[in-house]
């Protein structure tokens, strides 16, 4: 494996990389952004020059060494550009989420202290302006899009034009200083700080050096083997971990060049106009897409349809292998080949996938089916386990080792252990120095030889070196045998059946685990509908004995699967109910992002979990309900309760 | 709002009578729209608003009266030499090519800035060429300006209502008028489109400079945006001023908003 370490005795700053690129490689494309429908390149000498300009800018409109800029906006050219710009002037890039609300905005303002933000157009400005006397700080808005902005204008309002044309004629005093500024950098010096989302309180200033993010850029490229001239596009949130390492890090380093797409809408039509070498997306990305995807072929015509079907299904069964260079029948080879040609290359064209050399997906567990189609549609879709502290990359699939389950091997330069409770801990070059302003917490999250907990249990396994995530640390505990127990693994397999929405386990500190089970209406409802089941209720049809022998199919296989893995296979569930009413925020029950509360969800329904444990086929119960407009009321119901097949 | 620079005439109509045989649409009606300022016009039914806008924009010649604009007065001109002199316009009933693309569509809006002849234009040299990038320039800046970027090569026919409504005003745009008539630009429309298309509508006043004459039904609407209200009723003038002074005038509470009969 090679040293990422290595990058930082040529480089000790992003910006150097770009300026390097500017100087060897003046005329290749680095950015690229559609106006007025066709896309516009900036070459790296574009970029520099746009950089240093606004750098310029930036110090002649009074920004001090070492403050903090904030850039709000979608993806664009000119922002990834001011990256570089403020880093340049001595300053420190914090972006932030673009559809924050005010709100959000405030924390990330007033705890980064800019004081000046580069902003987008006219509805982040409006944000802040909004925010007003809250934001004592902010001197400067600097707006990209002139677009309604013209009676904003005035000392403190001004067009990013403005700030370079203040640039280009800056004084030799500022000259002067610009150069020292440059001088001063080091790669220990703080290259940005991101905000993390926040799902648990305050969101947390994630501080990364520039050595973090040199090293995590090079693990990277060395990793995937990425070539100089691929493409990327630029789509996910700039004040993402990701983003900010693809796309400001990344690319200048393995000069690779980014598409902004025009406008979030036109997503799909830009990635087909680029195609993209090197895509990232979060599993609901890949979700959607396909969802996209079957609606299209129900529509289709019957030959279509017929087609499309029968080389799916030779696609799952030999795709895979045929990406990852693994020996198939001659006939089927032949038979994939003029799939590929008929198919499943069209097929890639319309997702614009047709030069996805590597594409990722990572944040949360993607479904197997979901997963594998796009592999054996022969695009070679990767995970990858990381998180805002460690640069993003902890782990990562190497090609040829690519299965649902698992996350990879460790990520260049990253070592991995696991801890006592089974928390998942990780040290590397570019895990982060600290959390802005928050001792207590980076005292709490990293220790002092630079272990860093993930807040995340799981194991590596033996044979191959994968990590496996199972669960959040702190829902993982032990049943009354000592076996492991961890809801969310368990809970995940239940959830990619299209027909369960939502499981709950329980089984903490028991000998036995049971579990609580959401159909899913629309796809329940639909097949009841096929099968001519009438149904009078989303009660009724929970209910129905045919629902229940489908899902206990299902929490079969489940057990089934979770038998075979060694840790686990405690966790296999016992008995179980479908729940007479759907989980709902307004109840409480879960939040407003779909996260089971767990405890609440424990309380409420203790009546069933005890019924559960003790043996009874059935048990009638009351629950209280709030409806849409408020009021409460209460249904009850008498549930089956049924028992799963153990596997030993 | 701050208040706006008023500036001269750029419109007047002076004493307009227009009749369909036996019917009279329009009586002895005047008044005038000044540089950069959005005027409304409103009426009940019937009220011969449409009727106007067709006169001002040349489509309908009046037995009686006269039109000035820009401090001239009009002779009789078609309707394309009018768009010539800068006035573009949209209409009530959405009338665009159904079968041609947004893009073409607002290119159609450019052919009062098209010059080059015909060889040209069939060798695609010299003047055709360099005219072509300008226009095409000047549309995406449309398409930019009103956020149509995603239905820019969708087939207009397939578009929703309030999409459609907003490619036609595309098209009035890409002529780059001094003078807009738009005719009830928000018809139809659900709470949230009135709010877009309002917005849109304020921002080519503002950025552009455009003077804008809309009919329009809804009053809430009509109060937010207009400078001015010109009210008709039954073809003739029966109130002009701020929305705040036509409020407030009996005779158009009267005739607009109805008069209980106890």
């Amino acid at each position: 494996m090679t040293d990422n370490t290595a990058v930082l005795k040529e480089y000790s700053t992003i910006w150097q990389v770009l300026e390097d690129n500017a100087k060897k490689y003046p005329n290749f494309p680095a950015v690229r952004e559609k106006a007025f429908g066709i896309w516009q390149t900036w070459t790296w000498s574009d970029y520099s020059k746009n950089s240093n300009n606004l750098a310029l800018g930036l110090i002649e409109l009074g920004m001090k060494d070492k403050s903090p800029v904030a850039i709000v906006g979608n993806n664009r050219q000119q922002l990834y550009s001011a990256m570089f710009s403020i880093q340049m002037a001595g300053g420190i890039p914090v972006p932030i989420y673009q559809d924050a609300v005010a709100e959000e905005m405030l924390h990330v303002l007033q705890h980064s202290e800019a004081k000046i933000i580069i902003a987008e157009n006219q509805e982040q400005v409006d944000k802040v302006i909004e925010l007003g006397e809250k934001l004592p700080n902010v001197e400067k808005i600097l707006f990209l899009e002139d677009k309604s902005m013209r009676s904003y204008e005035s000392d403190d309002i001004i067009g990013i034009q403005k700030a370079l044309e203040l640039g280009a004629n800056s004084s030799e005093k500022t000259l002067s200083e610009f150069e020292k500024r440059k001088k001063d950098q080091t790669s220990e010096t703080t290259g940005v700080i991101l905000y993390t989302s926040g799902t648990t309180g305050k969101s947390k200033g994630v501080v990364l050096s520039n050595a973090n993010i040199l090293t995590a850029a090079s693990g990277a490229i060395s990793f995937d083997k990425l070539r100089p001239g691929m493409e990327i596009v630029s789509y996910l949130p700039m004040a993402w971990v990701g983003d900010f390492i693809f796309s400001t890090c990344m690319a200048p380093l393995g000069r690779l060049c980014i598409n902004c797409p025009e406008s979030r809408d036109t997503l799909m039509t830009d990635l087909k106009e680029i195609g993209p070498d090197f895509f990232f997306g979060p599993p609901r990305i890949f979700e959607g897409l396909l969802t996209s995807i079957m609606i299209r072929i129900e529509d289709a015509s019957t030959i279509k349809k017929r087609l499309f079907h029968y080389f799916m299904n030779l696609a799952k069964k030999v795709g895979g292998d045929v990406l990852e260079g693994k020996s198939v029948g001659l006939f089927n080879r032949a038979l994939y080949a003029l799939g590929d040609f008929i198919i499943y290359g069209p097929l890639r064209n319309s997702l614009g996938m047709s030069r996805v050399s590597v594409g990722y997906t990572a944040g949360e567990a993607i479904g197997p089916e979901i997963f594998e189609f796009f592999r054996s549609i022969g695009i070679n879709l990767k995970q990858l386990y990381g998180q805002t502290e460690a640069g993003v990359f902890v782990t990562m699939q190497p090609d040829g080792e690519v299965r649902s389950e698992t996350v990879g091997v460790p990520a260049p330069g990253v070592e991995l252990k696991i801890g006592e409770n089974g928390e998942v801990l990780y040290r590397s070059p570019s895990s982060f120095v600290e959390y802005y302003k928050n001792s207590k917490s980076t005292n709490e999250t990293k220790d002092n030889n630079g272990w860093v907990a993930t807040g995340d249990a799981g194991f590596i396994e033996d044979v191959t070196g994968h990590l496996k995530i199972i669960d959040r640390a702190k829902d993982v505990g032990k049943l009354s045998s000592g076996e492991m127990f961890a809801p969310k693994y368990v809970e995940n397999k239940l959830k990619f059946y299209p027909n369960i929405l939502e499981a709950v386990l329980f089984g903490k500190g028991k000998e036995k685990c049971v579990a609580f089970i959401n159909i899913d209406l629309s796809s329940v409802g639909n097949w009841a509908e096929k099968e001519n089941i009438a149904y009078g209720s989303y009660q009724e049809l929970a209910g129905h004995p045919q629902v229940y022998d489908m899902i206990e199919n299902h929490i079969n296989e489940v057990n089934m699967d979770v038998s075979k893995d060694k840790m686990l296979s405690g966790c296999q569930i016992d008995r179980f109910l479908v729940l007479h009413k759907e989980l709902d925020p307004d109840d409480g029950e879960i939040t407003r992002t779909r996260k089971v509360r767990r405890q609440f969800v424990e309380d409420k329904y203790s009546d069933l979990v005890k019924a559960l444990y003790d043996g009874s086929k059935s048990i009638k119960t009351e629950t209280k309900v709030t409806y849409e407009d408020g009021r409460e009321g209460s249904i009850s119901a008498t549930l089956e309760i049924r028992s799963a097949k153990l596997v030993k | 709002m701050e208040e706006k620079k008023q500036n001269n005439r750029i419109m007047e109509v002076k004493d307009i009578t227009l009749r369909f045989g036996g019917v009279t649409a329009i009586e002895g009606v005047s008044f005038d729209i000044l540089e950069g300022e959005v005027r409304a016009i409103i009426g009940p039914n019937g009220a011969g608003k449409s009727s106007m806008l067709n006169v001002i924009n040349g489509f309908y010649h009046p037995q009686q009266g006269e039109v000035w604009f820009n401090g001239q007065k009009r002779g009789a001109m078609k309707p394309y030499q009018i768009a010539y002199q800068g006035i573009a316009r949209t209409f009530q009933n959405i009338a665009l090519f159904k079968g041609m693309s947004t893009l073409d569509n607002i290119m159609t809006g450019r052919f009062t800035h098209m010059k080059s002849g015909m060889i040209s234009q069939v060798f695609w040299k010299g003047k055709a060429e360099k005219e072509e990038y300008e226009n095409r320039e000047a549309v995406e800046k449309v398409i930019d300006f009103l956020e149509i970027q995603t239905i820019r090569k969708t087939e207009v026919g397939k578009l929703p209502y309030g999409l459609q409504k907003r490619v036609e005003l595309g098209r009035a745009l890409a002529a780059e008028p001094k003078l807009l008539l738009l005719d009830e630009p928000m018809a139809g429309m659900n709470v949230e489109e009135k709010e877009d298309m309002s917005r849109f509508i304020l921002d080519v006043n503002e950025e552009f400079g455009t003077t804008v004459a809309l009919i329009e039904h809804d009053m809430g609407v009509v109060m937010d945006i207009a400078d001015r209200v010109v009210v008709m009723d039954y073809g003739k003038n029966i109130g002009d001023g701020t929305p705040k002074e036509i409020v407030s005038n009996q005779k158009v509470v009267d005739a607009y908003l109805g008069v209980s009969h106890d």
